[in-house]
């Protein structure tokens, strides 16, 4: 048997797969220097109490700042309810081997993977143009309760099915009807999950663009939104700036970036203190 | 014979009740029961009686645990799952068509093999089934009577608040004990309840079967035999046997007292079994 | 214990439990919202296109290579805004197919399980950073880039736009093939290295196979994803109808038409306006192909393990 022999290909295949991890980091890293030079200039407390403006300098983010915040607190109270409710469903009512509950799975899972842009187009026809709400801001929230729904059903299924059926079982011997058991045992300890999931959704559902450009957020808006009037989200003015040429609104778009990832990294922070402050171990 | 001398309790039946002299709580007919068409047990024919303690002994899969829980109708939460032949309780048919399974289940009790405190505090698990069945008058005594009863109040009456989950394995199961006394059922149901327990646990465990029974019926399944040489009044061997066409199922061979089942049993099959030739 | 009153017992409900049929019928109500959704976007898509195709023939619209609905003759031909689509796709799949997987199999084989601790929450960031800030990137620092190491690029290019979302897709494909890299049993990992192979042989020749169906699962929902992503695009490869498979051209996608022209005052019931609803639906039958397709591999994997 020939002595050991420096292992050169598997050594050059464990440098090929460190460049992969490097290509993803890399580009993030220089995507938040990037963002942090350009944005720094602008960032200061006027962008966030002022309305936007041809004068860069006179440019803030307010009514998109305070639109976004309205979108998220609507998202979570339309999402959670219909969410936790079909998991609910799914997990402990239907009966798995009837065709139309494994159909209703199957597409959860589908819409879930659906082009956001197409929501936006279900968006315009039915609810902006057929039920004539209108481009407002409950339309935009409407729509993202459509496109986030999925990743808040399959979440809250996952805390269901965590609950450990031993539960269950001593519930129900206890003479507890099915929603007693779900009511007082399965759901609370499954909580922590569903609420680690629904703000995770959240966050996805306040970087969304697409939809909102086709239901008409892109309208230069320069005044606080309300309920039911005119509108644009911080995702859409950073598109806005970032579409002008101006070396200044590229900047602002900047800012605007830093405004956004730092909204995100908190929710996803909190998500995550909550999944480990309370997440059982079964 | 035996080969091993099995412990004899003065508690345990002497005698088996002659018809009409002991009331009988399970009149079990012929019980079929089947998942997905697959049959688990067939054709089991015997009665069980009022504050007695009865053993389910056998090979695994000869369908002990199916057979108990058709008595608190926890089959029913199993999709595919059939029962048929007949269930009496105290002469009403368990499976009839208004019957509701909360009720039944309120008056038959079940504690599981391994146990399962629910997430929260001690007083919590006990008070859950009161809760939930609506008998929330002077649920602190209710509370207090049943760990007393599950002999588990001493251990625990300072920290009712803390989590259930903090006990031993033994006192859990106690625990599980005290929460289903806690509804005030008829009978106790006991799936191996102390199989995943230490030695010095499970003897608690049986010595509270001895005092449990004078107010309550228990059921138990158990795979060792000395175990129900020291508890059960009688004791029913079920075995698995093939049927036409090759399907396995588990039948009652034997049922008597335990002293007989164990020193004299008229079938051969229990003999093999209890002298340890196989199982 | 006063059994003596439950000698006769009443087995019968006290009262009928119409609660719980209550619940039940609203937690199905809830679950009918997702039904209603995909309900509603193959009608919102169906009808309009179906009015579309009235005017428009099939044939034209699937082989024509001018996309000019607006002008003066309109035609409308699908052709450039696909080739847009499938060439930014390409290139992102090049960045995130090879690299997505490459650290997957890291990560699965050979990362501590410290260092893949705190490696996949930081591959999380990246995948939940929002796509409109990934398309101000492309534009504004990777088309300089291009252009600073010699490529010359327009500044909308569908190259910028496709490397920049093979970045972005990467924590799908890595997310998805690491999970079933890891769900592959101990047992098939030591009994090659029982026989003296090496941690290379074994990743690819054992480990990757066993594995495949999760993997290509991750690779066809990151070619779904590519061809369903919109803001990129939107905003770093312009929106200039090309057909051409040259990526430092400007070239328009089939989402970018869809997002730039639903956002404009097009009349509504207009040919312009319908065909959002033609290029929607084309859009929405590749997707949904390729997801079904997706769901049924990760269906098949699940199985093996699980």
């Amino acid at each position: 048997m020939k002595g050991r022999s420096r292992d050169v290909r598997g050594a050059i295949f464990r440098l090929a797969l460190l460049v992969s991890l490097a290509v993803a980091f890399v580009t993030l890293g220089a995507l938040l220097v990037d963002v942090a030079g350009k944005g720094f200039e602008f960032l200061d407390p006027f962008f966030f109490t002022h309305p936007p403006s041809t004068d860069p300098h006179q440019a803030g983010a307010r009514p998109a700042i305070l639109a976004t915040l309205y979108i998220g607190v609507l998202l979570l109270l339309f999402t959670v309810p219909v969410g936790v409710g079909t998991a609910i469903y799914l997990e402990e009512y239907a009966d798995k081997n009837r065709w139309y509950n494994r159909l209703l799975e199957v597409n959860i899972q589908n819409l879930a993977a659906v082009p956001s842009i197409v929501y936006g187009i279900l968006g315009l026809a039915f609810i902006v143009r057929g039920l004539g709400l209108g481009r407002v801001v409950l339309a935009g929230a409407l729509i993202l309760t459509l496109l986030v729904l999925p990743t808040v059903i399959i979440a809250a299924r996952e805390a269901i099915r965590a609950v450990p059926d031993s539960i269950r079982q001593a519930a129900f011997a206890l003479g507890a009807t099915r929603w007693q058991v779900i009511a007082r045992q399965v759901l609370p300890a499954a909580i922590p999950g569903i609420a680690t999931g629904s703000i995770l959704a959240l966050s996805r559902g306040i970087g969304e663009t697409a939809p909102l450009i086709m239901i008409g957020a892109l309208t230069y808006v320069a005044f606080d939104p309300s309920l039911l009037g005119p509108f644009t989200v911080l995702p859409v003015q950073i598109y806005n700036w970032t579409s002008q040429p101006q070396e200044d609104f590229v900047k602002l778009a900047a800012t605007g970036i830093i405004v956004l990832l730092g909204m995100l990294l908190t929710l996803n922070a909190f998500a995550i203190w909550l999944r480990n402050r309370y997440e059982r171990r079964w | 014979m035996v080969s091993a001398a099995p412990i004899h309790i003065e508690a345990l039946a002497a005698e088996r009740p002659e018809p009409g002299t002991r009331e009988v709580v399970f009149d079990i007919g012929d019980l079929t029961v089947s998942y997905d068409g697959n049959p688990a047990i067939k054709g089991a024919t015997f009665e069980v009686y009022r504050n007695f303690v009865t053993a389910i002994i056998g090979p695994s899969g000869c369908g002990k645990s199916t057979f108990i829980r058709c008595l608190n109708r926890m089959n029913d939460l199993i999709q595919g799952a059939g029962v048929e032949g007949r269930i009496l309780y105290h002469g009403q048919d368990l499976y009839g068509r208004d019957v509701d399974p909360v009720e039944v289940r309120r008056r038959i009790g079940m504690v599981f093999q391994k146990p399962n405190p629910f997430p929260k505090s001690i007083h919590d698990n006990v008070a859950f089934g009161p809760r939930v069945l609506g008998m929330t008058s002077d649920l602190d005594a209710r509370v207090e009577v049943a760990l007393k009863q599950a002999a588990l109040w001493e251990e625990v009456k300072d920290r009712l608040k803390k989590s259930a989950l903090s006990l031993s394995g033994g006192q859990q199961q106690r625990l599980c004990i005290a929460r289903c006394l806690a509804v005030e059922p008829d009978v106790i149901l006991m799936d191996e309840p102390a199989s995943a327990l230490d030695p010095i646990a499970t003897t608690r465990i049986e010595d509270l079967m001895h005092e449990l029974k004078k107010d309550y019926t228990i059921v138990i399944v158990t795979h060792n035999m000395q175990q129900a040489a020291r508890v059960a009044d009688m004791t029913a061997f079920f075995n698995i046997e093939k049927g036409e066409e090759g399907e396995r199922a588990g039948i009652l061979v034997e049922y008597d007292i335990t002293s007989k089942i164990f020193t004299q049993p008229s079938d051969k099959r229990t003999e093999d079994y209890v002298t340890g030739r196989f199982g | 214990m006063s059994t003596a009153e439950l000698s006769a017992p009443a087995l019968r409900a006290s009262r009928r439990r119409y609660g719980e049929d209550v619940i039940k019928g609203l937690l199905a109500l809830c679950a009918l919202v997702s039904v209603a959704t995909t309900v509603g976007i193959v009608v919102a898509l169906l009808f309009p296109a179906l009015e579309f195709f009235r005017e428009v023939s099939l044939v034209d619209f699937l082989t024509g290579k001018t996309w000019a609905p607006l002008f003066e003759p309109a035609e409308f031909g699908v052709l450039p805004l696909l080739a847009g689509t499938l060439v930014v796709t390409f290139w992102a799949c090049l960045v995130a197919i090879p690299f997505g997987l490459g650290a997957a199999i890291y990560l699965s084989e050979y990362a501590r399980p410290r260092t893949r601790s705190f490696l996949k929450p930081l591959l999380e960031v990246l995948a939940g950073i929002p796509t409109v800030v990934f398309g101000y990137f492309a534009l504004t620092f990777v088309t300089q880039l291009l252009r600073d190491i010699g490529i010359q690029v327009d500044i909308f290019n569908a190259l910028s736009a496709g490397l920049v979302m093979g970045v972005m897709l990467m924590p799908t494909v890595a997310s998805l093939s690491e999970d079933a890299m890891v769900a592959v049993p101990r047992e098939l990992r030591d009994g090659a290295y029982a026989l003296g192979s090496r941690k290379l042989q074994v990743s690819t020749r054992i480990v990757v196979p066993a594995a495949i169906s999760g993997i290509v699962a991750s690779f066809v929902l990151a070619i779904s994803r590519a061809v369903g992503e919109t803001m990129i695009v939107l905003i770093a490869a312009g929106q200039q109808p090309n057909l051409t498979f040259d990526p430092r051209r400007a070239m328009e996608t089939m989402t970018a038409f869809i997002g730039a022209t639903g956002n404009g005052d097009v009349p509504t019931g207009s040919i312009e306006y319908k065909t959002i609803f033609a290029v929607g639906l084309t859009l929405f039958v590749m997707t949904l192909v390729m997801n079904l397709f997706a769901i049924r591999l990760v269906r098949r994997f699940r199985e093996v393990y699980e």
